[in-house]
């Protein structure tokens, strides 16, 4: 339909048409098998299910630990993205405006939590934390462990916002007299604010999935929600409550998805990743 | 607040005297702020590079200084002697070789399987879907991202069980399930990171213009030298910025291969073994610089590239 379709033979489109078709279908599979799963009666999933039951559904809503443990992740993932979102716009503003030695080294640094391996920046500072800082691991620690890597999804969505609007209108706010803090306000945190919201929904649905460094950062008191799944995913009496939860957490995650696609150019940020 | 500026110009010493009625301090930092650039920068790189450069790398810097430091065997605790003992076990031992090599090569291998399913699927959303279907597909490639990985992670284990679905469905096509071990590793872990993959270079694919597959289709081309010639050389800094999370997210993994990997051993298991078990954190240390010599090299090589400005 598009005019670029006539770069491509009828067959080769229709090829990638297919191909397309059965990725998407390799990827909604498992998550499918989910949702029907929180409704088999089955404990241990048989396949194909023999019977469907509401019994799950009805012990996820009693489940305490389930419930404590969202709202511990909950918790995290907004503190975390908010100094995110304050840390990754300062740096995203810097690198963008100002040329200085060493330019590339602060970029690769802001990368680096996401880009090592998740055991590496665990382990590395469950060591910090204890013998450098002094500090008990818990409820701070994480919020601290969580808010190093999602710095780099504000980063890329501000940055990427930043090249794109440009210096005028905020050159034109100071001419006019307005001060840095008052261009901020009424100039570049406008221009910015779909990033912000982007980077802002990015950082808080990696805090919120992560577990790895988690675990090497969360005290024996504090169960972010993926802790609490992988502790009861192999119980026999607790998996299908873990099941509910989950086909819970994608309906849900319609929500956030629903506010990017709403924004305008919010496919930088997610595509940046 | 603008005739305020004005005076500013004019009767400093009225500036002044207004300032301290109305905020003044603001307004004085935001003065000096505004005349010296540097110390703007400053404001805005310091809180960043202190929580990273200061407390990221300093921490990653002490676990590597615990590297070349011993473990008293009897009390567990860490001793501060300085050798490379831990480098040498590592170096000796057929076990961690092994280890270390499997995990690179499942690494590897997942990257190539993502790239191979995600650049037709992210080819066909930017370049040949509606701009309706392609708000759609986008969607639907993200949605996966926001369910819990673990829970992922355990449809795949559930899946490849005995009688289970990829047996069910594989009987027609004559395919066994591989049961739990490197293969469903490879097939979980690429499954788990395909988002990362197809979203960059699908947005790669959208910067390219479509006039230059036309005016390659003008002077000639066929489907095939087009690809080759023109869209390849665009999505490579793409593919490079998607392979660093799949390289590095399998890399580090240890979760995923107990789940379907059966009694399999990554890297990451036997940094989690040390750390947990036996803690033996020095020796954890030692296991650990190998993905990040690896990730280190990794990423000096997709600088060049001009990847990292698209992660």
């Amino acid at each position: 339909m598009r005019s670029t379709s006539t770069a491509m033979s009828p067959a080769f489109k229709m090829t990638l048409r297919v191909l397309t078709a059965l990725a998407l279908v390799v990827i909604y599979v498992p998550l499918l098998l989910v949702v029907v799963n929180s409704f088999n009666a089955s404990q241990t999933f048989a396949w194909p299910p023999s019977d469907l039951t509401l019994e799950w559904w009805r012990k996820a809503a009693d489940s305490e630990g389930a419930k404590d443990a969202i709202v511990t992740s909950v918790q995290v993932a907004l503190i975390a993205s908010a100094i995110s979102l304050v840390l990754g716009t300062m740096a995203a503003m810097a690198l963008q405006r100002y040329r200085f030695f060493g330019r590339d080294t602060v970029s690769l640094l802001i990368i680096l939590p996401i880009a090592l391996p998740g055991i590496v920046t665990g382990i590395a500072l469950n060591n910090a934390f204890r013998t450098v800082f002094g500090l008990d691991l818990g409820f701070l620690t994480i919020v601290v462990a969580h808010a190093t890597f999602c710095i780099v999804t504000v980063f890329n969505n501000v940055l990427a916002r930043l090249r794109r609007v440009g210096t005028n209108l905020e050159e034109a706010s100071a001419d006019l007299g307005a001060s840095t803090f008052t261009t901020f306000r009424l100039v570049t945190f406008p221009m910015m604010r779909s990033a912000l919201i982007a980077g802002g929904l990015l950082a808080f649905a990696l805090s919120f999935d992560e577990i790895i460094v988690t675990t090497f950062t969360a005290g024996p008191q504090e169960q972010t929600l993926p802790i609490w799944i992988f502790n009861n995913l192999f119980r026999p009496n607790q998996a299908p409550i873990v099941n509910v939860v989950a086909v819970v957490l994608i309906l849900l995650s319609v929500i956030p998805i629903w506010i990017s696609q709403k924004l305008a150019g919010a496919t930088d940020g997610l595509a940046g990743r | 607040m603008n005739s305020a500026a004005e005076g500013t110009a004019a009767r400093p010493h009225l500036l002044a005297r207004f300032g301290r009625a109305a905020g003044g301090l603001p307004r004085r930092v935001s003065t000096v702020l505004h005349r010296h650039p540097r110390l703007r920068l400053g404001f805005l790189l310091g809180p960043p590079m202190l929580w990273l450069g200061v407390a990221y790398l300093g921490a990653l810097g002490a676990l590597f200084i615990t590297a070349f430091w011993g473990q008293n065997p009897f009390t567990g605790d860490v001793v501060r002697e300085w050798n490379l003992d831990n480098f040498r076990t590592l170096w000796e031992s057929e076990v961690y070789r092994k280890i270390a090599f499997r995990t690179l090569g499942i690494a590897a291998l997942v990257t190539v399987v993502d790239i191979v399913i995600a650049f037709p699927v992210a080819l066909y959303m930017a370049k040949i879907a509606s701009p309706r279907l392609q708000r759609i597909l986008v969607i639907a490639v993200l949605t996966p991202l926001w369910a819990s990985y673990l829970v992922k992670a355990y449809a795949w284990r559930i899946m490849m069980s005995e009688g289970g679905i990829v047996d069910d469905l594989g009987g027609f096509l004559g395919l066994d399930t591989p049961g739990y071990g490197l293969a469903a590793t490879v097939i979980t872990l690429a499954y788990l990171w395909l988002p990362f993959m197809i979203l960059p270079i699908y947005a790669g694919l959208e910067r390219l213009p479509d006039s230059m597959l036309e005016a390659s289709m003008d002077l000639g081309a066929k489907t095939g030298p087009t690809l080759r010639r023109i869209v390849l050389p665009t999505v490579f800094p793409a593919v490079v910025a998607g392979s660093i999370f799949t390289f590095s997210l399998s890399l580090g993994d240890y979760i995923t291969v107990r789940i379907v990997g059966g009694a399999n051993q990554m890297l990451g298991n036997v940094v989690y073994d040390n750390v947990g078990a036996a803690n033996n954190l020095p020796f954890a240390a030692a296991v650990a610089t190998i993905p990040v010599v690896i990730m280190l090299v990794y990423l000096a090589a997709a600088r060049r590239t001009g990847a990292l400005e698209n992660v």
